[in-house]
């Protein structure tokens, strides 16, 4: 309740800014003027929100599958932990607004390179949680598996593997919230559709109330993914309980 | 159990280090078979050195035969219930068919270490001494002839302690059991023999046989006596 009243207040003071400075909407709409574009042009920001929402959703669980694969084979083999993981760390240095571009080039102004995108953004977050979580493993249970004469397999995908769902939730849960980045950075680039598409374009044209209503939206479709998440993840790891909950 | 082999336990001329520290040099000496030998000794003096190196846990040493471990910590895995954790082994080792098999025998120790109703409970939802209770359970689900246990029942207090001693000594009954522990009356509640661990490189001292059958009353004299000279030992010379 009590964020919902702050909220409330920054948009009140918002509101009040812009009637006593008297700045023209195109540079700073009012929060009414952007709440009545918002019911007005309700249609068309819905529309955009699916297909963004789409991109973030598709972006968020191929990152999530390939980050993970990737820990997972990480973990179990030191030839590709040689290889490879330096390589992972060493491309977490090119800006991704840089290969932006790029992937519009190669994969088209359609979802494919906004989810490849969103997916690339993700990527390294869940890798490096999940495989810091296989890495930390109480040494007692792999000695408790030891001597009970448990395969290599076996540890891993029964003691390990659990035993870093708490580390790979907290990677889980930084990728939902980076995920409408890398979508939106996307449809930035080169778009037909979407929130971030409808955006620039709208700015450009000076519709800005249009642009900060798709904004809201955008916001919205943020905190819904990341709170879905959140949700998902608190069901895969129910014997871990928070503080402060 | 009735067609287990149950070895006895012989350390020869063994030398252990832990992190580069030597901890006992040049040791030998013999657990009997199917008995419990309690290995009494200060904190830091090696003992758990020692056992892990009966274990094969500590580099380049081999464990002299299949045995089952339970440490100080429960270490019971948070996202199985009760009953998986007791059947822990038979899931690591993938064999369905020994699993199903040892089921009714999980269920009937679980019943037997005061859990029976607890099965699909998960660990954080059980108190200190029930979490043991479930770990001594999970070590004698693996039905080995050789049970290792270090400081087992050191984190609970005094009437869950002696309820456990008296629980392990009943149902450690014809196998080679060793148990580590600092405390001179679990060791003579428990042990069919006692030896005390002291100095640095430790040495193990000789056999100390208690009186009578095992759980030992703690209020008998003759024990209590036992007890005094075993802390003027652990004292003395440690």
């Amino acid at each position: 309740m009590r964020p919902l009243i702050t909220a409330l207040g920054l948009l009140v003071a918002w509101e009040l800014l812009v009637r006593l400075t008297r700045v023209p909407p195109y540079i700073l709409p009012p929060p009414s003027r952007v709440a009545s574009v918002l019911i007005d042009r309700f249609d068309l920001l819905l529309e955009q929100a699916l297909w963004t929402g789409a991109e973030m959703i598709l972006g968020l669980v191929l990152g999530l599958v390939l980050g993970s694969a990737l820990a997972v084979v990480f973990a179990a083999s030191a030839g590709w932990r040689r290889w490879a993981l330096p390589l992972v760390i060493v491309s977490q240095a090119i800006p991704v607004i840089a290969v932006a571009p790029l992937l519009v080039l190669w994969l088209g102004y359609g979802m494919a390179s906004k989810v490849a995108m969103a997916a690339l953004v993700i990527f390294f977050p869940v890798v490096s949680s999940l495989y810091d979580g296989l890495r930390r493993t109480d040494e007692g249970w792999l000695e408790l598996a030891r001597t009970m004469d448990a395969p290599p397999r076996a540890i891993l995908l029964q003691i390990k593997l659990p035993a870093a769902l708490p580390a790979f939730a907290s990677g889980a849960r930084i990728a939902a919230a980076v995920a409408p980045i890398g979508a939106v950075i996307g449809e930035w680039v080169g778009a037909s559709a979407g929130l971030g598409y409808l955006m620039t374009q709208q700015l450009a044209r000076g519709q800005t109330p249009l642009a900060f209503a798709a904004l809201f939206v955008l916001c919205l479709l943020g905190l819904g993914l990341y709170t879905a998440t959140d949700r998902l993840l608190r069901r895969l790891v129910p014997w871990q309980s928070f503080q402060g909950d | 159990m009735a067609d287990l082999v149950v070895p006895s336990l012989s350390v020869r001329d063994a030398r252990i280090a832990f992190d580069g520290h030597l901890v006992a040099e040049r040791l030998s000496f013999d657990m009997p078979a199917g008995r419990t030998t309690c290995l009494l000794g200060r904190s830091g003096v090696g003992k758990t050195s020692l056992l892990r190196h009966l274990a094969g846990l500590l580099p380049d040493t081999a464990r002299a035969a299949p045995l089952a471990y339970m440490a100080q910590q429960d270490r019971l895995l948070p996202w199985l219930s009760v009953l998986d954790n007791v059947l822990l082994g038979y899931r690591l080792r993938g064999d369905d068919a020994a699993r199903r098999a040892a089921e009714p025998r999980a269920r009937a120790l679980l019943a037997e270490v005061g859990l029976g109703d607890r099965l699909s409970a998960l660990p954080r939802t059980l108190s200190g001494g029930m979490r043991q209770r479930a770990a001594l359970a999970r070590t004698l689900c693996e039905d080995r002839p050789v049970i290792l246990m270090d400081e087992p029942f050191a984190h609970l207090d005094a009437v869950t302690r002696l309820d456990l001693q008296d629980l392990a000594v009943r149902l450690l009954a014809g196998r080679t059991a060793v148990l580590v522990t600092h405390d001179p009356l679990e060791a003579l509640r428990v042990g069919h023999e006692v030896r005390v661990l002291h100095g640095s490189p430790f040495t193990v001292g000789q056999a100390i046989v208690p009186p009578g059958p095992a759980p030992r009353d703690p209020g008998d004299p003759a024990l209590l006596a036992l007890q005094a000279q075993l802390i003027r030992d652990l004292r003395g010379i440690a």
